[in-house]
C-alpha cells in the first residue's frame, strides 16, 4: 500500500493534517492523512485539540505546502477563518487550507468564499481528493 | 474515481462476507448449526436475553439524544419530547462541558452550545430540568472525561427539587477507555481517570443504587471504522479492565456487577448486528463467570443500549436514511436492547431539527407498536443462520480479546497507541472498500442521481446569540455566587485529590452546590494530576 518515498502524485509536497478545537472525531483525519502519505506527501499529523495559532505556527516551522483542517462539531466557520487569518497575518496567506468533516452543503460554499480553497467530505473518494489536491498544489 | 461504478450500473448484491469479515453460506442446515443450541431467554449464558417475558414484560425504553445551545434551549425540547411520548432523555452536551472547559476559556468559546448543551454549572442543570421531575424520569448523559462531576451536579440538582437520591434512575457513560481510542473527550492521563470512574461507580452503588453510573461503550470505535466484532472485543476487554480496577478499589463484583451496563452501534448488516449482541450478551456472562466465578444471575445479565445510524448515515439523498435508521432499529430489537436510540435522517450533516427528531422518534413506535417484532422473546432464536452466526461471532470476539490480552491489557495498547493505530487502518479499509463500489452505498458509489441536487429538508440553525448568553450567565453566576463557599469546596477536592484512596464524589458534589463551575473542579484537578499525552503516531 505504501508508495515509495518520492514518488506518487504528492511527491514533495508537505501537508499539515490538522485537528482545530475540541472535536475528538479523528477517524477522518487519520485516514485522509494515511491516504496523503500513500500519495507520497510528507503528513504530518497534530492530534486532537489544537487552537489555530498552534496550527498556524506549526505550518509556518515545518514550511508546509498545504493545511487540512478536520471539523466535525459544527465549529468549521469559526475555525478555518481563524487559520485563514493567522496565516495571512503571517504573512503566509499563499499557503492553502483545505477543510473536511461534516460540512452542511450551503456552509461549504461559505468557506470557499471566506478563502478556503476546497471543502471535502466523506462521500468523496480518496482518488479523487488527491487528484484534485495534486491540481492544487502544482 | 474510475473504479466507482456507473451510476445505475445493475450489480446485484451478492456479498458473501460480513462487514465483519465472516463468509456466509449460501444455506445453513441444522447440522452447521447444531453447536449452538440457544437454550431458554433468561438462562445462563441467555443468548435468548436476560428476561424471561422479553418484551412482554417491559418494553425498550425509547431515548433520543439531544441537546444544543444553552439549557433554556434545550429544556423546551426535553419538554416537546417528553409531551410526544418519549420515555426517557438522553442528554448531549457541549464540547466544552465534556473537554472541561468554562465557556471564557479561548478553547470553548468557537464550540459553546454547538453538539450539546452548555452545562457549566449546577444552575445550567437546574435550568435544563425546570419543571421536569427527576424522580419521574430516566436521564441518560453522554459524558465521559467530566462524568463525575456532571453525576455530582445531577445529585445536587435532585437535592435542590426535594428528590431522594435513591429514587433516581439513569446513566451516565463515564466510560474513558474508548474515549482515549475513538471519541477524544479525554482530559486525565488514564490512571487518575480509571481512579475516578471508580469513585463515581462505588459512590452511586451506595446512594444511587438504581442508577447506571457506567456504560461501556463501543458505538464510537465502531463508528470510528472498526467491525461489528471488534466494536463488542473492545467493548468486553474495557469491561473487564473496569472490573478489575473496581475490584482493586474494594468493590463487590457482584454487587457492581449488577449496574454495569453497555452501549453499542448498530449499521447496516441487519443478522451480523443481531447476532453481534446475543454473542456480545453470553460472552460477557460467560467471562465473568469464568473468570471470577460470577454466579448471580443479576450481576452475569449484559444489559445495553443501542444507537442507530452514526456513521451510516449519508449526506446523498438524505430522506434514505430514514429506511437505514428502521432496518437498524430491528437489528437493536432482534437483539435484545433495553434502551434505543434512533438517528434522525439529517444527521450526516447537521444537528436534528424538530421534524427530523420527530420523524426519529416515530419509527421506533412504529417499530414498537406496529411491527409485532416485540410480541415473542427472541423471535430469530433458531434460526440457523442466526445461531451459526452468533457462534462465529463469539468466537471472533475471543480472538480479538486474545489480541489485546497478548499485546499486554487495554490500558498499554491504548497508552501506546496500538489500539488507536489499529482502528485507524480499519477506517481506511472501511473508506478503500467503499470507493471501490465493494461495500455499496446507495445514492452514494451507487445508484446515484448525478443530474439531481440533493434535497436537505429544512435547515438547523443554532441561534447565534446563544455563545453570548451563556457567557453572560456564566459571568453572572461568578459574581453572584459565594466566593469562600466555592473556595473552600474546591481546595477540599485538590487536597483529596492527592490521596488515591479517598472517594472525590462528596467533594464533586460539594462543589456543584457552591455552584463551582465545570472548568474550576477540572482545572484543580488537572494541578494534581496532569493531562493525558495522546500518542499521534499514524
Amino acid at each position: 500500500m505504501n508508495a515509495a518515498i518520492g514518488a506518487g502524485p504528492l511527491a514533495g509536497k508537505r501537508i499539515l493534517v490538522a485537528k482545530p478545537g475540541l472535536d475528538g472525531h479523528d477517524s477522518g483525519a487519520k485516514v485522509i492523512a494515511l491516504a496523503l502519505r500513500d500519495a507520497g506527501a510528507e503528513v504530518i499529523y497534530t492530534g486532537l485539540r489544537k487552537t489555530p495559532e498552534f496550527i498556524v505556527r506549526v505550518a509556518l516551522d515545518e514550511d508546509v505546502s498545504a493545511v487540512g483542517l478536520s471539523i466535525l462539531s459544527g465549529s468549521h466557520k469559526e475555525l478555518a477563518r481563524e487559520v485563514l487569518e493567522g496565516l495571512a497575518a503571517a504573512g503566509a496567506g499563499d499557503i492553502p487550507v483545505f477543510v473536511g468533516g461534516t460540512i452542511p452543503p450551503e456552509d461549504a460554499a461559505g468557506l470557499l468564499a471566506a478563502g478556503v480553497r476546497g471543502v471535502y467530505t466523506n462521500d468523496m473518494p480518496l482518488a479523487q481528493m488527491i487528484d484534485e489536491l495534486a491540481l492544487a498544489l502544482a | 474515481m474510475s473504479a466507482v461504478p456507473k451510476p445505475g450500473a445493475p450489480r446485484p448484491e451478492t456479498r458473501a462476507v460480513t462487514p465483519s469479515g465472516i463468509e456466509v453460506p449460501v444455506v445453513v442446515t441444522r447440522e452447521m448449526a447444531a453447536e449452538s443450541d440457544p437454550g431458554l431467554p433468561a438462562q445462563y449464558p441467555y443468548t435468548r436475553g436476560i428476561f424471561a417475558d422479553g418484551y412482554r414484560g417491559r418494553a425498550w425504553t425509547i431515548r433520543q439524544y439531544s441537546g444544543f445551545g444553552s439549557a433554556e434551549e434545550s429544556n423546551q425540547r426535553y419538554r416537546f419530547l417528553l409531551d410526544q411520548g418519549q420515555t426517557g432523555l438522553s442528554v448531549a452536551l457541549d464540547l466544552p462541558t465534556q473537554c472541561g472547559y468554562d465557556p471564557d476559556d479561548p478553547m470553548a468559546r468557537p464550540e459553546i452550545g454547538k453538539v450539546g448543551v452548555s452545562l457549566f454549572s449546577l444552575s445550567e442543570m437546574e435550568t435544563l430540568f425546570d419543571g421536569i421531575d427527576l424522580g419521574a424520569i430516566s436521564t441518560s448523559f453522554t459524558i465521559n472525561g467530566t462524568a463525575a462531576i456532571i453525576y455530582a451536579m445531577y445529585l445536587a440538582a435532585a437535592d435542590k427539587q426535594g428528590v431522594p437520591r435513591e429514587k433516581l434512575t439513569g446513566t451516565i457513560q463515564n466510560d474513558i477507555l474508548k474515549e482515549y481510542v475513538a471519541r477524544g473527550t479525554w482530559i486525565f492521563p488514564v490512571r487518575p481517570s480509571l481512579r475516578l470512574i471508580a469513585d463515581s461507580v462505588l459512590f452511586s452503588n451506595e446512594v444511587s443504587p438504581r442508577f447506571n453510573a457506567i456504560s461501556i461503550a463501543g458505538a464510537h470505535v465502531r463508528d470510528a471504522g472498526c467491525t461489528a466484532i471488534e466494536e463488542m472485543a473492545y467493548t468486553l476487554a474495557n469491561g473487564l479492565a473496569y472490573v478489575d480496577e473496581l475490584i482493586r478499589r474494594g468493590g463487590d463484583l457482584t454487587r457492581f456487577a449488577r449496574r454495569l451496563s453497555f452501549f453499542f452501534y448498530t449499521h447496516m448488516d441487519l443478522f451480523e448486528e443481531a447476532a453481534k449482541f446475543r454473542a456480545g450478551r453470553r460472552l460477557w456472562a460467560r467471562l465473568l463467570r469464568e473468570r471470577y466465578g460470577v454466579t448471580d444471575d443479576k450481576a452475569l445479565h449484559f444489559r445495553f443500549g443501542v444507537v442507530c445510524g452514526g456513521s451510516s448515515l449519508v449526506a446523498a439523498q438524505p430522506y434514505n436514511n430514514i429506511v437505514r435508521v428502521a432496518i437498524e432499529n430491528l437489528a437493536a430489537v432482534l437483539g435484545g436492547a433495553q434502551s434505543i436510540f434512533t438517528c434522525a435522517y439529517d444527521e450526516a450533516f447537521q444537528i436534528p431539527t424538530e421534524f427530523s427528531a420527530e420523524i426519529a422518534l416515530r419509527t421506533q413506535q412504529i417499530v414498537q407498536h406496529e411491527s409485532g417484532i416485540a410480541a415473542t422473546v427472541d423471535p430469530l432464536g433458531g434460526s440457523y443462520y442466526v445461531e451459526w452466526l452468533t457462534e462465529r461471532m463469539e468466537q471472533g470476539m475471543r480472538e480479538v480479546m486474545g489480541e489485546i490480552d497478548a499485546y499486554g491489557g487495554v490500558v498499554k495498547a491504548i497508552e501506546e497507541g496500538w489500539l488507536q493505530r489499529r482502528i485507524a487502518q480499519r477506517a481506511r479499509e472501511k473508506k478503500d472498500a467503499t470507493d471501490r463500489g465493494e461495500r455499496v452505498v446507495v445514492g452514494q458509489n451507487q445508484f446515484r442521481r448525478e443530474a439531481q441536487a440533493d434535497s436537505y429538508g429544512e435547515v438547523f440553525r443554532l441561534d447565534p446569540q446563544i455563545a453570548g448568553r451563556v457567557l453572560a450567565k456564566h459571568a453572572e453566576l461568578k459574581r453572584s455566587r459565594d466566593a469562600a463557599r466555592v473556595e473552600r469546596a474546591l481546595g477540599a477536592l485538590e487536597t483529596a485529590a492527592a490521596n488515591d484512596e479517598q472517594n472525590l464524589m462528596p467533594l464533586l458534589v460539594e462543589c456543584c452546590h457552591a455552584y463551582a463551575t465545570v472548568g474550576e473542579m477540572v482545572e484543580r484537578l488537572k494541578r494534581c494530576w496532569g493531562e493525558f499525552q495522546e500518542p499521534v503516531r499514524l
